[in-house]
């Protein structure tokens, strides 16, 4: 329990020296000006919510060969976070694009393919509350998982390949692409104190799913009495 | 230090739905451990 909470405010300590970086150490972007800003919330979030799809999809992979409850409980708690995230990028995203392209919101290939997989993964945790059998509940979400993935390159392909309203990339984007050394050390910075948050997110979640594992043991106990 | 309330506002969006996540699970969890005592308590009476 202390350890938690001494992770707790690790993690709250990362966020707020990552927003201040943001906010006052980096530097004012010279086209968009203060709402630029916004890029190192809205950034780092969406490059950790692949993230966890990545260890979600690993979990799944990994359920599907050792059938072990653990993996599916590593799976859903991964998409779940990660799921939260993509929340965050599509929220701070229209607040960044009003002001700078005058539209809340355009179905581009970028916008629409993060929207595609936001719908995916919340399909992936309704498909989990409509199976009772914990098992047959595993195997199925866990191939729905895998399939889910494949929207994933599909989002981090989507600016490189086709002419999109969305910013070009700032990494591995080619020529012309890149950051200035200031804004590449805090959005380095603000992915770290995503990823730490992440940790702490899953970690929480994962708890939860093995009390309810148990919960389910004991509630059969309780009915076959 | 146009669009400051953009800012503002996109930290404060995100910031909350982090915290209510948080608060949602640690709610959820305290919830189960509730129940799996109750079921527990409920069997020892049984038995």
């Amino acid at each position: 329990m202390k350890r938690h909470a001494l992770a707790s405010a690790m993690v709250f300590l990362l966020l707020g020296a990552a927003a201040y970086g943001a906010l006052f150490v980096a530097p004012t972007e010279k086209t968009m000006g203060t709402i630029q800003r916004i890029f190192y919330l809205h950034v780092s979030s969406a490059w950790t919510g692949l993230t966890a799809f990545f260890i979600c999809f690993l979990a799944n992979l990994l359920y599907v060969w050792r059938r072990q409850p653990r993996w599916d409980w590593v799976a859903v708690s991964a998409a779940e976070v990660g799921l939260v995230f993509t929340t965050v990028v599509l929220v701070t995203g229209p607040i960044w694009a009003h002001p700078v392209w005058g539209i809340w919101w355009t179905w581009d290939a970028r916008l629409t393919s993060t929207f595609v997989l936001w719908l995916l993964y919340v399909s992936y945790l309704l498909l989990r509350t409509l199976v009772e059998e914990p098992d047959r509940r595993a195997l199925l979400s866990a191939l729905f998982g895998i399939f889910a993935f494949i929207d994933v390159p599909l989002v981090f392909g989507s600016i490189r390949w086709w002419r999109t309203q969305h910013p070009q990339p700032v990494v591995m984007g080619g020529s012309g692409s890149g950051l200035e050394p200031t804004m590449w050390y805090v959005l380095l910075f603000s992915w770290g104190a995503m990823l730490s948050l992440m940790a702490l997110l899953m970690r929480a979640r994962y708890e939860f799913e093995a009390i309810r594992g148990e919960a389910d043991l004991v509630r059969r106990e309780a009915e076959g009495m | 230090m146009k669009n400051l309330n953009s800012v503002f506002a996109a930290y404060l969006a995100g910031w909350g739905i982090f915290f209510i996540y948080y608060i949602s699970i640690a709610r959820r969890t305290a919830a189960l451990r509730e129940e799996i005592e109750r079921l527990k308590n409920s069997l020892n009476r049984g038995k």
